[in-house]
């Protein structure tokens, strides 16, 4: 057991895919001799060597169409896109390639990618570098969908992304970069299209993702303390595959549902979600179900701004005491 | 470019090899053709017709385990892989029997058996994939070459500078063979690309080689094949050529081509390379005979071939459902 921040899980992550599996290679802007602009990946060039470590041009489609030809000819490569908004230069590859050849090819490809990007807001990067994507990824068939919000699920989720052998979108949450909690030693794995239960609870079933998952637990929290309202908080961990059962028998329990997403509301995963329990779970339910999210604008720069929008510990409390209480 | 370049060293068998290929690729577009005419063909295709020396040169030329990546215009470079006619015509006309159970179509023919490794039908995207397989082979020390044809519209998408780029950088085992058909779908590629030369004029901006060839001249089209496949094999890194040709169909199926003036159409069609081919090894001494009976041959096999894929039926409804993951299914709950 050793004390690990999300930004020190990266490295240790992809040293243990890369050291089980040869196969492994990872590219990128900045990854290998400066260790990647959050510093994620500092020392594994020393370690694994320029052959396997790649520092790439500023060429995203160059950096995920080789990702998807190395991938295709026996390699099981892993790509680093700087801010997942970058994904807006470099989509084609993505969506219409990796996501769908496998498909057309009558299953003669596999295209086993993981294509690592900081993602969200939180830093006052402004609309441009905060953007949480998951709901663009999630919207195309083909495409498999992570959020790790720890360290320990960052190794476990990016361990089964490698060994999986369809594209998964691996989107690690820029603003946990430094936060820190404990990992066991030895290898980690976990399972892609597994929810985990942070927080148990009798009155009301919060279903999250990513940085979310922190602010809903911390609300949770106060909700039970000031206000009596005990509420179940599951991290959804990925979005494809989506873990709806135990998001149905949890709402099963408590007959109340909200979501709390980082993404602009319109099409958010939680829509999703939601639809999905009114359609299945409609009559163990005591209300409707609510999405706490943030609005359905592009994400400001100054601290004040940013954070009235982004649902806040605060945001979380006061909606739900609202509808519950 | 039109010179008539005789080359003794080329044994009889793979002349005749050259030959054959070009009148398999011809016979089956123009078949296809019909097929479209007749409702068996549906959606789109994009036919290769008058430039099957740049696909029969290279398709001689490659080795068993190297790849090829083509565009939507791909049924010449399927075909050039070795992949048998039948297969390809009941994929076109969404047939089970199908290349791919008739689910990909025209567009995105794929044999990962024969190296044939997809069409692409979003302009550019192939040229990094492209990119990746040289990646894999160089780190795998496999000594296979991809190979990734594109048309000249292609040279002024980003993909395609990014593709380069990356692949002089880390000097990887591939050969970018951009056919200029002159136009890039219906407006000619001199109106919209800043130099004369749509890829060989970019080449020096990646520190390669200009390299235009006569993609009319089977023989030329074999003989640098070789040159750049080997140039790659060594360590050499990429290399780029523009080999010059002209569809004698419009962009597709839907286009009769009616932006090209006649003259030029003319020209071109004087330089066919098929009866062009057919015209030097009649005089380089090959028996008539023996190319009438390769022309027969092919015609027989593209008959059996079209029956055979009509005799196809449709692709059962759940293969809609397959193949979505790696599981084989589609499912995206757990």
């Amino acid at each position: 057991m050793a004390e690990l921040s999300y930004r020190e899980a990266v490295y240790r992550a992809l040293a243990q895919e890369m050291e089980r599996d040869e196969r492994v290679v990872f590219l990128g802007e900045d990854v290998a001799k400066a260790g990647g602009v959050f510093k994620a990946t500092s020392g594994l060039l020393d370690r694994f060597g320029p052959g396997r470590v790649i520092d790439t041009p500023i060429s995203e489609q160059a950096i995920l169409g080789a990702l998807m030809g190395a991938a295709m000819t026996g390699l099981r490569p892993v790509a680093e896109i700087m801010y997942s908004d970058f994904f807006g230069v470099c989509w084609d590859i993505v969506a219409n390639q990796m996501a769908k050849t496998r498909y057309m090819t009558n299953g003669q490809v596999t295209i086993p990618v993981v294509i690592r990007s900081g993602n969200g807001g939180g830093l006052r990067f402004g609309a441009q570098h905060s953007q949480s994507i998951e709901n663009w990824a999630m919207a195309v068939p083909g495409l498999k969908v992570a959020l790790p919000s720890t360290p320990h699920d960052l190794i476990g989720l990016f361990a089964a992304a490698v060994r999986d052998d369809d594209p998964v979108i691996f989107l690690e949450s820029k603003s946990l970069y430094a936060t820190k909690d404990e990992v066991a030693d030895g290898e980690i794995v976990e399972s892609l299209g597994r929810a985990r239960l942070v927080r148990s609870g009798t009155d009301v079933t919060i279903v999250t993702i990513g940085a979310m998952v922190h602010r809903s637990r911390e609300a949770a929290d106060r909700l039970a303390q000031e206000f009596g309202i005990d509420c179940a908080v599951i991290d959804l961990r990925t979005l494809v595959p989506l873990d709806i059962g135990t998001v149905l028998a949890s709402v099963g329990e408590t007959s109340r549902l909200f979501t709390v997403e980082e993404n602009p509301q319109l099409c958010g995963w939680g829509a999703e979600v939601v639809s999905i329990v009114s359609d299945e779970g409609f009559y163990t339910l005591d209300g409707p179900p609510v999405r706490i999210t943030t609005p359905h604008i592009p994400l400001p720069a100054a601290a004040e701004l940013e954070d009235q929008v982004i649902p806040s510990v605060d945001r979380i409390v006061e909606v739900i005491m609202k509808r519950v209480g | 470019m039109a010179q008539v370049m005789f080359d003794p060293s080329l044994q009889q068998d793979v002349r005749l090899r050259l030959f054959e290929r070009m009148v398999i690729l011809r016979r089956f577009e123009k078949r296809v053709y019909d097929l479209f005419l007749e409702g068996f063909v549906k959606g789109t295709s994009h036919l290769s017709i008058g430039q099957e020396a740049i696909a029969a040169g290279f398709g001689e030329a490659m080795q068993a385990s190297d790849w090829t990546f083509a565009t939507y215009r791909g049924h010449a470079h399927t075909l050039s892989r070795g992949v048998e006619m039948a297969p390809v015509m009941a994929e076109l006309m969404g047939r089970v029997g199908g290349l791919m159970g008739g689910k990909g179509g025209s567009m995105h023919l794929t044999s990962v058996d024969h190296g044939m490794m997809g069409s692409y039908a979003i302009v550019g995207a192939h040229l990094p994939i492209a990119v990746g397989a040289a990646l894999s082979a160089k780190y795998r020390k496999s000594n296979q070459v991809a190979v990734c044809f594109f048309g000249d519209g292609t040279t002024n998408i980003g993909a395609f500078h990014e593709a380069l780029n990356f692949a002089a950088v880390y000097d990887l085992p591939v050969v970018f063979v951009c056919e200029n058909n002159l136009y890039m779908e219906y407006t000619s590629i001199h109106d919209v690309t800043a130099v004369e030369h749509p890829a060989a004029d970019r080449a020096a901006s990646y520190g390669l080689e200009r390299i235009i060839v006569d993609g009319n001249d089977v023989s030329e089209m074999y003989r640098v094949a070789q040159e750049r496949l080997q140039w790659a094999r060594a360590g050499q890194g990429p290399s780029l050529i523009e080999a010059m040709t002209y569809r004698h169909n419009g962009h597709s199926r839907a286009d009769p081509g009616k932006y090209r003036p006649d003259t030029e159409v003319a020209a071109w069609m004087q330089r066919d390379p098929i009866p062009a081919y057919r015209r030097r090894l009649e005089l380089e001494g090959v028996a008539v005979a023996l190319l009438d009976e390769i022309e027969e041959r092919v015609a027989v096999a593209v008959d059996e071939a079209t029956e055979v894929a009509k005799a196809s039926p449709p692709p059962p409804a759940d293969l809609a459902w397959r193949d979505v993951w790696s599981d084989g299914g589609w499912q995206w709950r757990s």
